[in-house]
């Protein structure tokens, strides 16, 4: 039978929950609610007494402070939602197959009482709003800020009955099917495509016709999906390892087309391969890159995208995206101990107007939430601090917002590679296989549209992150006991994908019905590629198999052998002793026809508008603090944990009150040792409206700039690549990822700094009726260091009165796409561009005098130029600065000489230092021959104050309103 | 002389296990770490330790409620062995996690043994929150209650420890509670502002009543706080120590030694 409980705060006890979607339904612009309380709803389905279900409640689910609960038979007229007047009652629950977070812990609570008999827990959440409302209004409400029809539902009483009993399991008749594609012709071929979402091409569905006419059979419906997530974009990047005809049209035009096979291997991986730096351990290849850390440990670093699942569910998809690249740093040879994650979001402008907001869309404002939502309850409950990121706003991202979120490992470095035995085992641990994320690889290979929701709801997934933390501990320990021989998440394409991966060079194979299941009725495809969340595959040779399964058995993970792996160079499957796949390892990894794709590349041409020449630049510097892409992030910042393993060094962010910005996060990972990890980010996709190369090259300095200025060093840097692109189908599109890719080369093989990991993401675009909404080109660069000392760490906070301000560096007139203009609709084709050897210079030789500690502290220029970087440090440190623009060391002709070129250029490769004045002399010399100049001074009054080139005074402002319109643009 | 031993324990969803026991083995104690269901199934293994300590985290995702879980099943299997673990000179600390379990099984305050007559509720922001605060002694009414806590003797003026939690909302479960624990020097850490003083938001991180940030048992010997004294072990932990000279000895140490030499010398 099924019992009822529900609890809530004791009226006297506030309800933040309830709060909270008050202030929400108010910036809704609803101002009629007077209060809103919520209550947690338990659904147990058990065969159980009364006193059995009140000790339930009074032990477990009520807390007797604060809280009351009351419960029944799930029939009970009690729990009727009476119809009261400007009361209204609100009940939200998940839809069937979607897994409940709570169930399995609360069943655990309930057994440790000592009560027996627990078929099922569901739980829900049902909101009393009192207020004057109108039907509209609150499915508004309801709809907007209370649930997300793609994972839950609203109850009502009848419909309870209904989702309850479809929960119930539906066994599985197995039954082999076919698929009759040999016998299709073309068009028949493009449909079958399309109908079951393969997003195969004609040429590569031919190619699978042609491998099983000649077997002289068609394939089974598993084969074929096995076929089409292999080959698919997400798993195999077809886009960037195919052959592109590209054609250079910007001046002078270079008329021959050029033929690029394999784009990534010939640009990007081209450049580590010429670097060759001794101290890169695996690239490219695994799960994550992999560096030397000390003599004893590497460290490796990935970074994913999930955009697309984040679009539909912001927090579920923001979440599994961070639990999926978790993963791949304890896949990553012999699996590696997760120590720091990275986040950076691309959302649409959060205070656009409802109505602006397409069908089908959430409004940014509410995937922003969400987002920063699932990445904290994953990542916190990971207990891996999330301590570097940023938040980018273009309107474009609306439809189709980015997420990437990135993690750092360390390993013992003899735990560094993997390889898998002929003969042994196929083990798979950690979560349970249900119907989640069917079709989340094929899916990512399309543009969202309004019907995405509906179609694409199955590649919708829900984590658990405590089920990954039981995975992390145990996995961590079985590695330690040479345990097993190789070790590989299952994310995108689920098993089809591990396991084909693994047994790529052997053979393997699976007895499906062997895949511990969440829930009967699925079918043996649907097992395969099922992307259900924080399950990993372990190759186990048969004297280590008991052992292991013990080790995970004692702390409660799930652990089942579901095949083997082989030497017949085939991947088999086979369901209850039938056969239902049986593919050439071969044809499944090499068999994928190249495509031919054409690129183009031709410069924007946009008329050039400028702002007239003003003499007071106050208000064009707050305006600029304010920007969303400068501003504060705190309110997203402190809902990490940034802290946790005890080993940070440099937080997000620092300064007198703990509130400024810092340019790179800064960590000690081992507890008596002080060699340290530096990670930054570099990411402007509104340089690549101008030019992707420049962009690409931009994205670089900047993650290198950072890691300068907290006092690291280019000696031993490694960058990531993270291309989020819109349909690359389109030549311009596909041309401007090419030159990217170039930029991205040339700055790697310039700098030294080899790129160690990439991950591409295209077709991230958004269709409204007939009307395409393509994101910006967005390159994140990620960056990691190492760092010899982190006692000599230095942050940008300014730390005394009077000591000397410096701007090391360059300043040109390159005010294209800056923040200045593009905030006040003004255009310039100057995008900051670079010129490397001189550029070099500066990065190595600002980095000795940190090390040297000649420097109090140091801030790179970026969004804002060097307006902004002065008043972050002056601010941040409680601070004022009288600075002089005169001095500033710049290469811009007189006639467009001008204050606002010089404070809110955004020029490549500058830094602002503050030097005390007892270092003047050594700190000057050490930087000699590379542009600087000593360009103003620190002052105990806190007031900022610029004068112009004129010497007359052009920003004259206190710190504190400074600071203030710079926190407040995102506080909340 | 013999070093401390000190048992971590952890179970699904713990976090904090490693920095915590970095923290007592820089002072020397011996620390091992054991998953609940290990000590369930040797529950004598107990008393092979001096110190027992919950870490952070999110014990079995902090589903129900935060701690809830793990605090019923400590209660429903292990209330003997804990009790005669306490009723010898033993200590025990919580910390935030850990803190929530203590209070959620009736171990803290512990007036009336096994039964929870207090909370740590959602914070008033009703989010998570990873920021530093400033501590203060309470001060007790009674003299001879002053400096109850073992955990806190070394400790004499305002100190600073990061939080970071989503439920820390300290709620006793009623008035008469509250001027007892006052009373009886049970209130071992308030919130307070940089110099000391009455405290608003943020400096009281999650509206904790009478800004309570960590309380102890009658004996002085079984501690709970939310903030983390494991994460400030080290000069560099410390949020401004780029802004900092001087080398004191950090913060959190000073709690785990206050521990270890209430040991050594008893």
């Amino acid at each position: 039978m099924y019992w009822r409980v529900e609890v809530e705060n004791k009226s006297a006890v506030v309800d933040p929950v309830g709060q909270g979607i008050k202030r929400d339904i108010l910036d809704l612009g609803i101002d009629s609610v007077s209060d809103v309380k919520m209550a947690q709803v338990y659904i147990i389905e058990a065969d159980i007494a009364e006193d059995d279900l009140k000790r339930i409640c009074e032990g477990l689910l009520c807390d007797p402070v604060i809280q009351q609960y009351m419960f029944g038979v799930l029939e009970d007229k009690k729990f009727r939602i009476k119809p009261k007047k400007n009361c209204y009652v609100i009940e939200i629950a998940y839809n069937p197959g979607v897994m409940d977070p709570w169930e399995d812990s609360t069943k655990k609570g309930i057994r440790d009482l000592g009560i027996e008999g627990i078929i099922s827990v569901k739980t829900g959440r049902k909101y009393r709003i009192k207020g004057t409302l109108t039907q509209a209004q609150i499915s508004l409400i309801s709809e907007k800020l209370l649930y997300n029809k793609v994972i839950q539902h609203v109850v009502t009483i009848e419909y309870l009955k209904k989702t309850l009993q479809a929960h119930k399991e539906v066994a599985y008749e197995f039954k082999k099917v076919e698929v009759g594609l040999c016998g299709l012709a073309d068009k028949g071929l493009l449909n079958l495509s399309k109908e079951c979402h393969l997003y195969l091409n004609l040429e590569e569905m031919r190619t699978i016709k042609k491998y099983f006419s000649r077997l002289g059979r068609n394939p089974t419906d598993c084969e074929l999906e096995t076929i089409a997530q292999t080959w698919s974009e997400h798993c195999v990047h077809k886009t960037m390892r195919g052959i592109i005809d590209y054609m250079d049209h910007s001046f002078p035009p270079k008329k021959k087309p050029r033929k690029i096979r394999n784009l990534l291997k010939t640009t990007i991986m081209a450049a580590t391969g010429k670097l060759n730096k001794s101290w890169c351990v695996s690239v490219f290849k695994d799960n994550a890159g992999i560096i030397r850390f000390d003599k004893d440990h590497n460290i490796c670093f990935k970074v994913e995208t999930h955009n697309h699942p984040s679009a539909l569910d912001p927090y579920g998809g923001a979440g599994t995206g961070i639990g999926g690249v978790i993963r791949d740093i304890l896949g990553v040879g012999l699996g590696a101990r997760p120590i720091m994650n990275t986040d950076v979001f691309c959302f649409g402008m959060p205070q656009i107007p409802m109505r602006k907001v397409p069908q089908g869309v959430l409004h940014p404002k509410r995937i922003m939430k969400g987002v920063v939502a699932g990445v904290r309850d994953y990542g916190n409950r990971m207990g891996i601090p999330t301590a570097n990121g940023a938040v980018i706003f273009d309107e474009r991202y609306m439809g189709n917002p980015l997420v990437y979120c990135g993690t750092v490992g360390i390993m013992p470095k003899k735990y560094s590679a993997k390889k898998v035995g002929a003969g042994e085992y196929i083990v798979v641990v950690g979560g349970r296989t249900g119907r989640d994320g069917i079709h989340g690889a094929t899916f990512s290979s399309s543009e969202l549209t309004h019907e995405s929701e509906s179609i694409s709801s199955g590649a919708v997934q829900i984590g658990n992150a405590i089920t990954e933390k039981k995975v992390l501990d145990t996995l961590l320990q079985a590695r330690d006991e040479n345990l097993y021989t190789a070790v590989t998440d299952c994310g995108a394409g689920g098993l089809s994908s591990a396991v084909g991966e693994m047994g790529q060079d052997t053979g393997a194979r699976v007895d499906l019905d062997k895949v511990p299941l969440k829930y009967n009725g699925l079918s043996y495809t649907e097992i395969w590629i099922s992307e259900a969340q924080e399950r990993m595959v372990v190759s186990v040779p048969g004297k280590n198999l008991k052992r292991l399964l013990e080790l995970f058995a004692k702390e409660d993970v799930d652990a089942a052998v579901i095949g083997c792996f082989t030497t017949t160079k085939r991947l088999e499957l086979f369901f209850k002793g039938e056969k239902v796949c049986d593919l050439d390892m071969e044809f499944l990894h090499e068999g994928l026809p190249d495509s031919i794709r054409q690129a183009r590349w031709q410069p924007p041409q946009r008329k050039a508008s400028m702002p007239k020449n003003r003499k007071n630049l106050t208000t064009a510097l707050l305006e600029v603090l304010s920007d969303l892409n400068v501003c504060s992030k705190e309110t997203i910042i402190r809902q990490y944990d940034h802290e946790v393993q005890g080993m940070s060094v440099l937080k997000p962010l620092g300064g007198i009150d703990n509130d400024g910005p810092q340019d790179a996060a800064v960590i000690r990972p081992l507890p008596y040792s002080n060699r340290g990890i530096i990670i930054s980010c570099g990411i402007n996709s509104r340089y690549a409206d101008i030019d992707p190369y420049w962009m690409a090259a931009s994205c670089v300095d900047e993650a290198l700039r950072q890691i300068i200025s907290v006092g690291g060093d280019l000696e031993q840097v490694a960058v990531l690549d993270n291309f989020s692109w819109g349909n690359t189908s389109k030549p311009d599109v596909l041309g401007g990822l090419v030159r990217a890719c170039f930029g991205c080369r040339d700055a790697a093989l310039e700098y030294g700094v080899p790129f160690i990991s990439g991950k591409d993401s295209l077709n991230n675009e958004y269709k409204i009726g007939k009307k395409t909404i393509s994101i910006p080109s967005t390159l994140l660069i990620s960056a990691m260091a190492v760092i010899k000392d982190v006692r000599k760490v230095v942050s940008s906070d300014a730390k005394s009165a009077d000591s000397l301000i410096y701007c090391v560096g360059l300043t040109r007139d390159e005010l294209g796409a800056s923040s200045y203009y593009v905030i006040n609709g003004w255009y310039s084709p100057d995008v900051p561009k670079i010129n490397f050897k001189k550029s070099r210079a500066v990065l190595q030789r600002l980095s000795y005098c940190l090390s040297k500690r000649m420097v109090l502290s140091c801030h790179d220029c970026s969004d804002g130029g060097l307006a902004v970087a002065l008043a972050e440090m002056a601010f941040s440190g409680g601070l004022g600065m009288d600075i002089s623009l005169a001095r500033v060391r710049h290469d811009i002709p007189a006639k467009s000489l001008r204050d606002d070129v010089l404070l809110f250029s955004e020029s490549n490769t500058r830094f602002v230092v503050e030097v005390g004045q007892n270092k003047k002399r050594i700190f000057e010399q050490a930087l000699k021959g590379i542009p600087f100049a000593c360009i103003g001074m620190t002052t105990a009054e806190k007031a900022f104050k610029v004068q112009g080139i004129d010497n007359s005074a052009v920003i004259e402002c206190r710190i504190d309103r400074l600071k203030e319109a710079w926190l407040a643009p995102l506080r909340g | 002389m013999k070093a401390i031993k000190v048992l971590i324990v952890r179970t699904a969803g713990t976090n904090c296990d490693q920095e915590t026991k970095v923290a007592f083995e820089i002072l020397g104690a011996k620390v091992e770490l054991m998953h609940v269901n290990d000590l369930v199934k040797s529950k004598e293994k107990l008393f092979n330790y001096q110190i027992i300590a919950f870490p952070g985290g999110f014990t079995y995702g902090d589903d129900i409620a935060a701690g809830k879980i793990l605090a019923n099943e400590l209660k429903m299997k292990l209330r003997d062995e804990l009790d005669r673990f306490l009723h010898k000179n033993r200590l025990m600390i919580g910390i935030c996690n850990g803190f929530q379990v203590l209070v959620k099984m009736g171990v803290l305050p512990g007036n009336v043994p096994w039964k929870q007559e207090a909370t740590l509720a959602n914070n008033d922001s009703g989010r998570f929150d990873d920021r530093w605060v400033y501590l203060k002694q309470a001060a007790s009414c009674k003299p001879q209650a002053a400096n109850r806590c073992v955990w806190t003797r070394e400790i004499d003026e305002v100190i600073y420890l990061p939080v970071a939690h989503g439920e820390g909302k300290f709620i006793p479960a009623d008035d008469t509670l509250l001027r007892k624990l006052k009373a009886d020097g049970q209130i071992v850490f308030q919130y307070c502002d940089r110099e000391g003083g009455e405290p608003l938001y943020p400096d009281n991180p999650n509206g904790s009543i009478a800004h309570i940030a960590g309380i102890c048992d009658r004996t002085g010997r079984i501690f709970g706080l939310m903030p983390h004294p494991e994460r400030f072990l080290f000069r560099t932990q410390h949020p401004r120590w780029t802004r900092q000279k001087n080398s004191d000895v950090p913060d959190g140490l000073k709690i785990f030694r206050s521990a270890l030499n209430f040991l050594k010398r008893a």
